[in-house]
């Protein structure tokens, strides 16, 4: 009774593990997942201590990520609200400008910055750059008193997800030009959140892979936000390639199918 | 074992080859030699050709027997159902919607220890058919006026948003519910804007990020709105909108069972429950019941295990007052408290998916006419959602009653086709259309998380939450759900939601 049984489970577990990795791969479109990756899955599902540690390593860096995005509160108590969203765009590595200033307050490759930036009180700023950084929605509260904010750069920012861009209406009146390209965990949901953002003239949503219709999705969204011009490159709006991906998919499919049927006994 | 086995096998093959070629000879010799005697009388060698034949199906039933023999197989002389759910339980949730698995989760996610309470959420239908959480719109808003509401939406849409780090799996796909990041948009004739503006003092009071827009500001905002009888209208800014509620009842699911908790598919019939009689001071008797098992039927047969249980979770949505009925609560003296029966009711609504080539664009928030029709956006189309207490999916309600009050709100629905449509149960409660949270006075162990009367999915991880500190902790932690109790519809004090729909 159980003998066929458990072996028939060993084989359904097996097929399961590659119905994951193959939903990985189809997922990142990548190769398939390295050698110590499959490794740590299969000691993962076998043994408590293994995905205690794999947990704390994730948590761990979760809680890093918020300890980089928390409320600058102490710095703006004693220095203002400007000098502290300028305090916080330079720890996370990234770039602004003051209204009025010509010149950009920058970090270099290793995360040194001047503090020249201290020198102007009570300035408000103007121009942001948090390209390929890890702000996130809870650290967008630092910058909420930035009412004259003109310019918001979020190129491959890896924490920039819908919510985040549903939090951006905090600028509505003042926003002209945002980039959000590069952008992984957007979807067609955060977008539709833009149009609370009705001065916007420049809008760049360049390879996002999130969402599912490029194409239909740039349609709307120009319809949406009439004012605005929009920049999306690197999509494929070719249908053949819709087509190449359906075969290849049912190609994944039925190797699947054999893999599972020479696994399980007949 | 099985190697041994297996290697016998391949040397009982070529054997078999040989003994049937034989018989096979035999056979036919005997035929030609005696031509009279053409049957042959002998069952011996019949059997034994059968025998032969089916030799790898024998070694297999073999194979199987001596495994099972052995120490550490699961075989057992009587049979039992592996469906059944165990004989003891610590917290049994009847229901298994979206509010009985969030209770799960936080349950297994507020034990002290691994294993420290044994869970069990039972399901009478596990294709969710006729469940309130897979037929709702799926929305979510802060716009209500009552500020537990408005805590219980804000605290959903937090976690939500921090899905991933409380319901992520390790290894499994991030969760996508597909959420629409659109406000709610509700419009307020001359009659009901002071109720809009007093809503509004108490939403932002409370947090939630609303507008108010004037009908200028309405019609720069969303052109296609025809501003004819708005005074004024309340726009959400931020954590509001609506997903899949299939996605998130299946992550609660999935990280609940990771964590331990015992899923069954069966349908709880009867309780065993004891009861004691205390006098109050005015002299009157009352029965306190506590519950001391529950039974369970499976479906579609008389097979049922009675589960020994220390809590009953009472979260059967549309089915509760069902439920509460086999505890002999509203079938007491007319004047007495168990003579109140639970006020939730099954109430039938249905929903018309539309396609409308000439509507609004990817913007359109969940616009609430205060004719009480309602309507959004769905993939990249748009579909309308009427709010109806038939009880049948009546095709010419729509064109009746919803369409005139649509294409009037909006004029571009005045060309649509109706795709599709379903009907779907809310859990209404018929005494104020707000949640029952906790327990009810004459039964001691049993917790109420129903009546939610539309809102459930919306707040169910709060209300999760809420649900295990009142069991884990003994009193509400985060959020101060006390005015959800049952002691409202003892007193005959409704907590009504001054909507204006």
């Amino acid at each position: 009774m159980s003998a066929p049984l458990t072996y028939l489970h060993r084989c359904c577990q097996r097929s399961v593990l590659l119905v994951v990795a193959r939903r990985q791969w189809s997922t990142n479109s990548a190769s398939p997942p390295p050698l110590h990756r499959r490794l740590l899955l299969f000691l993962t599902q076998r043994f408590y201590d293994v995905e205690m540690l794999l947990r704390w390593r994730y948590q761990a860096q979760r809680s890093q990520l918020q300890k980089k995005n928390v409320y600058y509160s102490y710095t703006q108590r004693f220095y203002g609200p400007d000098i502290a969203s300028a305090y916080y765009i330079l720890s996370l590595k990234g770039g602004f400008r003051y209204v009025g200033q010509s010149e950009w307050f920058r970090t270099n490759q290793r995360g040194k910055f001047s503090w020249d930036f201290l020198n102007h009180k009570n300035t408000p700023i103007e121009e942001a750059d948090m390209s390929y950084t890890i702000i996130n929605y809870t650290g967008l509260e630092n910058l909420e008193r930035q009412r004259s904010l003109r310019t918001l750069k979020l190129k491959g920012c890896p924490e920039v997800d819908d919510w985040f861009l549903a939090r951006l209406h905090l600028f509505q009146d003042s926003l002209e030009e945002l980039d959000i390209s590069h952008c992984p965990r957007i979807t067609t949901g955060g977008l539709a959140a833009l149009r609370n953002l009705k001065g916007l003239k420049h809008l760049n949503v360049s390879s996002l892979p999130g969402i599912s219709n490029p194409g239909l999705v740039i349609i709307l969204l120009e319809e949406m936000l009439p004012q605005c011009q929009i920049t999306a490159n690197g999509y494929d709006h070719n249908l053949r390639k819709v087509e190449e991906e359906e075969e290849e998919q049912m190609q994944r499919q039925r190797s699947l199918c054999e893999e599972t049927k020479a696994h399980n006994p007949v | 074992m099985s190697a041994m086995w297996r290697r016998l096998q391949v040397k009982v093959g070529p054997a078999r080859g040989l003994l049937t070629s034989t018989q096979v000879t035999r056979r036919s010799t005997w035929l030609n030699g005696h031509l009279s005697l053409c049957q042959s009388f002998s069952t011996g060698t019949s059997l034994r050709n059968d025998f032969f034949k089916d030799l790898e199906t024998h070694m297999e039933a073999m194979r199987k027997k001596a495994m099972d023999a052995l120490p550490g197989s699961s075989w057992t002389p009587l049979e039992i159902n592996p469906n059944l759910p165990p004989e003891r339980a610590d917290i049994v949730i009847v229901g298994g919607g979206v509010v009985g698995w969030s209770i799960a989760y936080w349950l297994k996610q507020k034990e002290m220890v691994r294993g420290g309470v044994r869970v069990l959420v039972v399901e009478k239908d596990p294709t969710y058919s006729q469940a309130s959480t897979v037929l709702s719109a799926g929305g979510i808003r802060q716009q209500f006026s009552l500020p537990e509401n408005i805590h219980l939406s804000l605290a959903s849409a937090d976690f939500i948003r921090n899905i991933n780090e409380h319901l992520g799996v390790l290894n499994e796909d991030p969760i996508d519910l597909q959420f629409n990041h659109l406000g709610y948009l509700f419009l307020a004739s001359e009659a009901v804007a002071h109720i809009m503006e007093e809503n509004y003092s108490t939403q932002r009071y409370a947090g939630a990020k609303v507008s108010l827009l004037s009908p200028t500001q309405l019609k720069e905002k969303f052109p296609w709105v025809n501003t004819e009888g708005v005074v004024l209208a309340s726009y959400g800014l931020e954590n509001e909108g609506w997903f899949d509620p299939w996605t998130l009842l299946n992550a609660f699911k999935r990280k609940a069972i990771s964590m331990g908790a015992i899923q069954c598919c069966g349908e709880v019939t009867e309780f065993k429950y004891t009861t004691s009689v205390i006098t109050t001071t005015d002299g009157e008797k009352l029965d306190l019941r506590r519950i001391k098992s529950v039974k369970v039927q499976m479906p579609h047969s008389l097979e049922y295990q009675p589960v020994e249980c220390a809590i009953v979770v009472n979260a059967a949505g549309a089915f509760s007052g069902k439920l509460t009925e086999m505890l002999g609560i509203g079938f007491g003296p007319k004047q007495s408290i168990a003579g109140i029966p639970l006020p939730v009711e099954p109430r039938k609504r249905y929903v018309y998916v539309v396609r409308c080539p000439d509507g609004p664009g990817l913007d359109t928030p969940f616009l609430i006419d205060y004719s009480g029709v309602y309507v959004r956006r769905e993939g990249l189309a748009v579909s309308p959602k009427p709010d109806a207490s038939n009880l049948e999916v009546d095709h010419s309600f729509f064109e009746e009653n919803v369409w005139p009050h649509l294409a009037f709100r909006v004029p571009a629905f005045e060309k649509l086709k109706v795709t599709s449509a379903w009907a779907g149960f809310y859990d209404y409660n018929t005494f104020d259309q707000n949640a029952i949270i906790g327990t009810h006075p004459l039964i001691n162990n049993m917790y109420f998380a129903t009546g939610f009367s539309g809102h459930g999915l919306q707040h169910s991880p709060a209300v999760g939450r809420a649900v295990a500190e009142l069991i884990l902790d003994g009193n509400y932690k985060t959020l101060d759900l006390s005015g959800f109790s049952f002691n409202r519809i003892l007193t005959q004090e409704p907590k009504l939601e001054r909507n204006i729909v």
